[in-house]
């Protein structure tokens, strides 16, 4: 298909722009689409990236072996700084993960029909993050034979976590998100899957995807229930994506702490979280659509969305910034100041002004348009701040290192193990999607189906609706 | 359509609704077995290994009616309760069966100055304190943790010993209390009123004043 660049930016209010460029009917949605998953042989790029995750992830293997049979000390974890990398790694992730539920439940339930093109992809990337997030916990507890004390079960010893914990609560708040996430990913996408069993050429891809598509037919019923069932699920997620990084923050805010004990948290990290996520989608989203063609489905609008949720969030973040000075100042508290003059000024410095002009200047950019449909300008500007919110955790839990004690402060000093584990990560990360793009439908078909002009029942009847003449409707599965 | 659009026979349908019930069943029954089937109240309650020597307690000192102190005899003062030594036994069996072929481990021991091997049966943990004197000073009985030994002739571990039996106690200690001058009197029970128990009962915690500790430093020091 040939890819002529159409102009969906535009905002006209008696005209609605298209979300499916260049003539799409519901038949080349699908080919286009499954063509990913159908190719022979993925691209290039594919393999690539997919050597490089894996070899990542074998050295993170790698340095978990030698984690457990050494004992942390193999970290730059010391006194007074206990949390270090993992902790920092852990907040990163989840933070991550949360632009896959924003996306899958909210912007569902505003209506927002844009979000159909990258909700499978969103939330795809949510659960490969929050996995990436829930091994850093488990291997940060020290003794790893003893992590399942991590959860209340029953045992010979009556003994239980500590209910009043944060930490705790981080437990059931993460694995509510990590199983809510999945259910809501794996069931909008049974009918995908189901199309992509319908088209098998071996029996295995027909046994494994019919496997998965639980029988799936696409009656009125199937739909029926599908979409109720959608819906509740939408409804379910959508306080998750502010109690999550709530929770989170808590391991922070609930700590009697300078620079940690402020009611500023958890608004702070839900925005820090979505924003990085959204940063994360379009560092994902921008490559994937050039490799394999999806700019038809994924196109300008969308990213240029994107980058306004960018945007806002990066300013919410920005304010939260300076409130957290201002509040310094004006509480009075000594500790409280010294713990933010230090952060700007201390020994960590540098780390606070990278955070800074990532976090805040960076998407700054995003007020001109030019900047927002520019695809290397909104490239550069989501690494930045891929990097900028890595920095504000590791900002925020280094603020250890300079506590009430001054005889135990310290300069936190991460070793080799600390920074491969963290690009190990990456490597999880990276593998978990580059098997899911090449296995699992990228793009929910069905939902941009529903999206597109053929889909409107009126169609036919409304004369601004011009773009779409010679569609048919021809649905499928 | 591809060609294999019904790889799939009819009965393959109930397959789904097991493999949810399976989902939801399994971890209960994971947590189930941790909690349960990894226990020592199912591993260790029970072990009665065979001796060297068939010392009977439930001769010596069910129908003989010896003391326990008077083989363990550090019980009251340390926080061991002690293994007697050859010696001890020899108090007696020097002049009682001092040739019977069953005591022919007692006598070796004794010639060549080695310990008898015997096999330990209540067993905590290295990282378990655990001291007797504190107990059995305070009212606790022999009984309460060892059972009727003076009824067994083959010794056996009756209670499962895991922390969770300890803190149960030390939690709500008040009926395992009596008079510690009946503490070795495994087979004592109370003769009055359910009333009259009750009161006993807090008389004697509160005369020694039993307020067990829950700290983790209490046991793992």
């Amino acid at each position: 298909m040939s890819t002529i660049v159409i102009d969906n930016t535009f905002e006209d209010p008696t005209r609605r722009a298209p979300l499916v460029l260049n003539h799409h009917d519901f038949g080349s949605v699908t080919d286009e689409v499954c063509w990913v998953n159908e190719s022979p042989k993925p691209p290039l790029a594919w393999y690539i990236t997919f050597v490089i995750s894996l070899s990542l992830l074998g050295m993170l293997g790698g340095l978990i072996m030698y984690l457990f049979a050494t004992g942390v000390g193999v970290w730059g974890n010391q006194n007074p700084v206990m949390w270090g990398f993992p902790i920092v790694n852990f907040v990163f992730w989840v933070g991550i993960g949360h632009a896959g539920t924003l996306i899958s439940a909210i912007l569902f339930l505003f209506r927002q029909k844009w979000r159909t093109a990258i909700n499978r992809f969103a939330e795809a990337m949510t659960i490969f993050a929050v996995m990436c997030a829930g091994l850093f916990p488990g291997i940060h507890v020290g003794r790893v034979w003893f992590a399942y004390w991590l959860f209340p079960i029953p045992n010979q010893m009556n003994m239980w976590p500590q209910f009043r914990s944060p930490l705790l609560w981080d437990v059931f708040a993460v694995g509510t998100y990590a199983t809510v996430s999945v259910l809501f990913w794996y069931l909008g996408m049974v009918p995908d899957l189901a199309t992509l069993r319908d088209r098998s050429k071996t029996k295995l891809r027909a046994i494994l995807y019919g496997i998965f598509s639980l029988g799936w037919r696409g009656s009125m019923r199937h739909w029926h229930r599908y979409e109720r069932g959608y819906l509740l699920l939408a409804a379910l997620a959508t306080p998750l994506v502010l109690s999550v990084h709530s929770v989170v923050s808590f391991d922070f805010a609930v700590a009697q702490l300078p620079g940690w004990h402020t009611t500023i948290f958890p608004p702070y990290f839900v925005a820090g979280a979505i924003f990085s996520g959204f940063a994360m989608v379009m560092t994902l989203a921008i490559p994937a659509r050039q490799i394999w063609g999806l700019k038809n489905f994924i196109t300008m609008r969308h990213l240029e969305n994107m980058n306004k949720i960018i945007l806002l969030t990066g300013s919410m973040v920005g304010y939260a910034y300076s409130t957290e000075f201002f509040v310094a100042w004006y509480s009075g508290a000594m500790y409280e100041s010294f713990a933010f003059v230090n952060r700007a000024f201390g020994q960590h410095w540098w780390a606070y002004w990278i955070m800074v002009s990532c976090n805040v200047l960076t998407p700054q950019v995003f007020w001109f348009k030019a900047a927002r449909r520019s695809i290397p300008i909104m490239f550069i500007a989501c690494l930045l701040v891929n990097v900028g919110m890595w920095f504000e955790r590791f900002v925020i839990v280094i603020s250890l290192e300079q506590d009430f004690l001054p005889s135990s402060w310290a300069y936190y000093k991460p070793t080799w193990v600390d920074i491969g584990m963290l690009v190990g990560s990456f490597g999880l990360f990276m593998t978990m999607f580059m098997l899911f793009i090449r296995f699992l439908p990228v793009i929910a078909i069905a939902e941009v189906k529903a999206i597109m002009p053929e889909a409107n029942p009126h169609r036919g009847h409304d004369h601004h609706d011009d773009d779409s003449d010679h569609a048919t409707m021809e649905a499928r599965s | 359509m591809g060609r294999y659009h019904y790889v799939f026979p009819r009965w393959t349908n109930l397959l789904l609704p097991g493999a949810i019930f399976m989902a939801m069943v399994a971890p209960l029954y994971v947590v189930y077995v941790v909690a349960y089937g990894f226990s020592p109240m199912t591993t260790d309650v029970g072990y009665a290994p065979d001796q060297v020597i068939e010392y009977s307690h439930k001769l010596h000192a069910g129908e003989l009616g010896i003391d326990c102190r008077y083989c363990h005899n550090t019980v009251e003062y340390s926080a061991k309760a002690s293994i007697p030594p050859t010696q001890t036994c020899m108090n007696c069996h020097t002049q009682i069966h001092k040739d019977s072929p069953k005591l022919e481990a007692l006598r070796q021991s004794y010639e060549k100055g080695t310990p008898v091997t015997w096999t330990r049966v209540h067993d905590l943990p290295g990282y378990a304190y655990f001291n007797h004197s504190a107990h059995v000073n305070r009212g606790v009985s022999c009984v309460s943790c060892h059972g009727r030994v003076d009824r067994m002739d083959v010794v056996q571990q009756m209670q499962p010993l895991s922390m969770g039996w300890c803190l149960d106690c030390h939690r709500n200690p008040t009926e395992n209390l009596r008079d510690p001058s009946e503490v070795t009197n495994l087979g004592w029970s109370f003769k009055g009123t359910e009333q009259e128990l009750v009161d006993y009962h807090d008389f004697w915690q509160d005369h020694n004043n039993i307020n067990p500790s829950q700290d983790c430093s209490t046991c793992h020091r």
